[in-house]
């Protein structure tokens, strides 16, 4: 075998072993469930109102993040401020900063003795252990790969071209929706896709912030947990529930712009 | 027939771009080296740039005033423009793209009517096979042709070309020149390119401004310009050449 060849079969085999640490676990839950199982657990009383509250919150907490995420993304892009850099850093402290600690300092801020409780309490507000605990908690964990990804898809739409389209009667705003959101569209769609995972799989923060209440707070992870403390086979079942809706939310987002492509209105 | 004239005073970063030109129908080359600012000067012209000290009037109407405060938004100059690397919307197809200009603002026209419109811009450049095609598989004399097709379809004042023929191999590029020419004669209104080359020059029978630095050094015909060059740049651009080599 040639240099090439013997780190050509190297890499391949360190990606094989990589591969396998994702892959294995996922088959060591499938092959250890029977099709009683899976019914007995999807049965039971945990089961669909965590699923619920998990899909709710979820849905808000994502399009909050588009809404807010999507001006900020492509101010991000757009900007020549060095004030850009900063922000930056800011939106990418939550991915570096473990959920837990994320957890605390939502209290801190939102919680009857925090930062902004008095002012909350003033206005009839406790925010802490609801479901609205639950949304702000998976933003500030998920808006980063959003934002970050966003960013990224807005750098690549050449200003020349938005020109163009301004030269052509759009306005800047215009301009905006017509050209460069479409063309970053991609993009945006797998930065959503990441986002909502990992809103989907939030933990730390949520238990911290929002506790873990069934019919409440209690998402689909904290209902794992909880499952886990008593009945492992529930655990499971409830975790490739998880596995197999996420993948399929996953695969239809990142499917989005290839469908939008395919049925768009042909020219007659 | 529309005359326009154009001067500018903007500082882009640490450049200084101080220059005044003006045309009417006859076509306007614009030549100088790299990073003289050739490129600076058409999107001052667009409103991408927005200058100390400036004054741009297109026809009778001021477009760009500073002393008077006046600077009409880019989407109201009625400036055609064809950047470098052409500027298509990747995410819209072919007609679509020309099309694009006639989907809102003064312009606005129809589903119906914008793309019987975009055909007909498309068959007098002939290219109207290429319609339905989106523009990711379009080679680069295609490209050329939709953006300018794109930049004519909303019947601009003005029309801004740079560098429009530098993407295109030289068999191309030479037929294209030639396209070029006959179809500016056609649009029949003021427009201004950004080349390298002589001999697109010599076929538009452009009136020619050197910028070097930021600033004009020479104007004038090519034959003025072969006879009595400013610079070793204008020298060197026009080569050792009379003006019969070039026609």
């Amino acid at each position: 075998m040639n240099r090439n060849g013997f780190f050509s079969s190297l890499g391949s085999l360190l990606g094989i072993v990589l591969v396998s640490l994702l892959l294995v676990p996922l088959l060591a839950m499938l092959v250890s469930t029977s099709h009683q199982d899976i019914v007995a657990g999807i049965a039971h009383p945990m089961f669909l109102p965590a699923l619920f509250l998990s899909l709710k919150t979820t849905s808000i907490s994502l399009a909050l993040t588009c809404l807010l995420g999507t001006p900020l993304a492509w101010w991000l892009a757009s900007s020549r401020s060095k004030s850009t850099k900063i922000i930056e850093l800011v939106v990418a402290l939550p991915i570096v900063i473990p959920p837990a600690v994320l957890g605390v300092g939502l209290l801190q801020t939102f919680g009857r003795e925090g930062l902004l409780g008095s002012l909350l309490q003033n206005l009839g507000l406790s925010i802490p252990f609801t479901a609205s605990a639950v949304i702000i908690a998976q933003i500030v964990v998920s808006s980063p790969f959003f934002i970050q990804a966003a960013t990224s898809s807005f750098r690549k739409v050449e200003p020349d071209i938005l020109m163009v389209a301004r030269t052509l009667g759009s306005s800047a705003v215009s301009a905006f929706f017509r050209v460069a959101l479409p063309i970053s569209l991609p993009g945006i769609v797998a930065g959503a896709s990441l986002a909502w995972a990992r809103s989907l799989g939030e933990f730390g923060a949520t238990l911290l912030f929002a506790g873990n209440m069934k019919d409440e707070t209690q998402t689909m992870p904290l209902a794992i947990f909880s499952a886990m403390e008593s009945d492992l086979q529930l655990a499971i079942v409830f975790s490739l529930v998880l596995v197999g809706g996420g993948g399929i939310l996953l695969a239809a987002l990142r499917c989005l712009p290839l469908t939008v492509a395919l049925t768009k209105r042909r020219p007659r | 027939m529309t005359s326009w004239r154009a001067s500018v005073r903007a500082s882009v970063g640490t450049f200084l771009l101080d220059a005044a030109i003006e045309g009417s129908r006859q076509a306007v080359a614009l030549i100088g080296p790299n990073g003289s600012g050739k490129t600076t000067f058409l999107r001052f012209l667009v409103g991408a740039v927005h200058p100390e000290e400036g004054e741009f009037i297109l026809g009778n109407k001021s477009l760009v005033d500073t002393q008077k405060d006046v600077n009409v938004p880019t989407e109201q100059r009625r400036v055609g423009y064809v950047p470098q690397g052409y500027g298509l919307f990747s995410h819209l197809n072919v007609l679509d793209n020309v099309g694009y200009g006639l989907v809102g603002g003064p312009n606005r026209l129809d589903l119906s009517q914008r793309h019987l419109k975009a055909r007909q811009i498309l068959e007098n450049l002939g290219c109207a096979s290429l319609a339905g095609r989106r523009v990711a598989g379009l080679s680069g004399g295609e490209q050329q042709w939709i953006a300018l097709a794109r930049a004519l379809v909303i019947e601009p004042e003005l029309l801004l070309l740079d560098e429009p023929l530098s993407a295109l191999d030289a068999s191309k590029r030479r037929k294209t020149r030639k396209l070029l020419s006959q179809r500016l004669q056609l649009f029949g209104r003021p427009s201004i390119l950004t080349t390298h080359d002589v001999r697109d020059v010599a076929v538009l029978g452009a009136h020619i401004y050197v910028l070097e630095k930021g600033r004009i050094i020479q104007s004038g015909t090519l034959d003025h310009l072969i006879r009595k060059p400013a610079s070793d740049f204008v020298a060197e651009f026009v080569g050792p050449a009379t003006l019969e080599d070039y026609t």
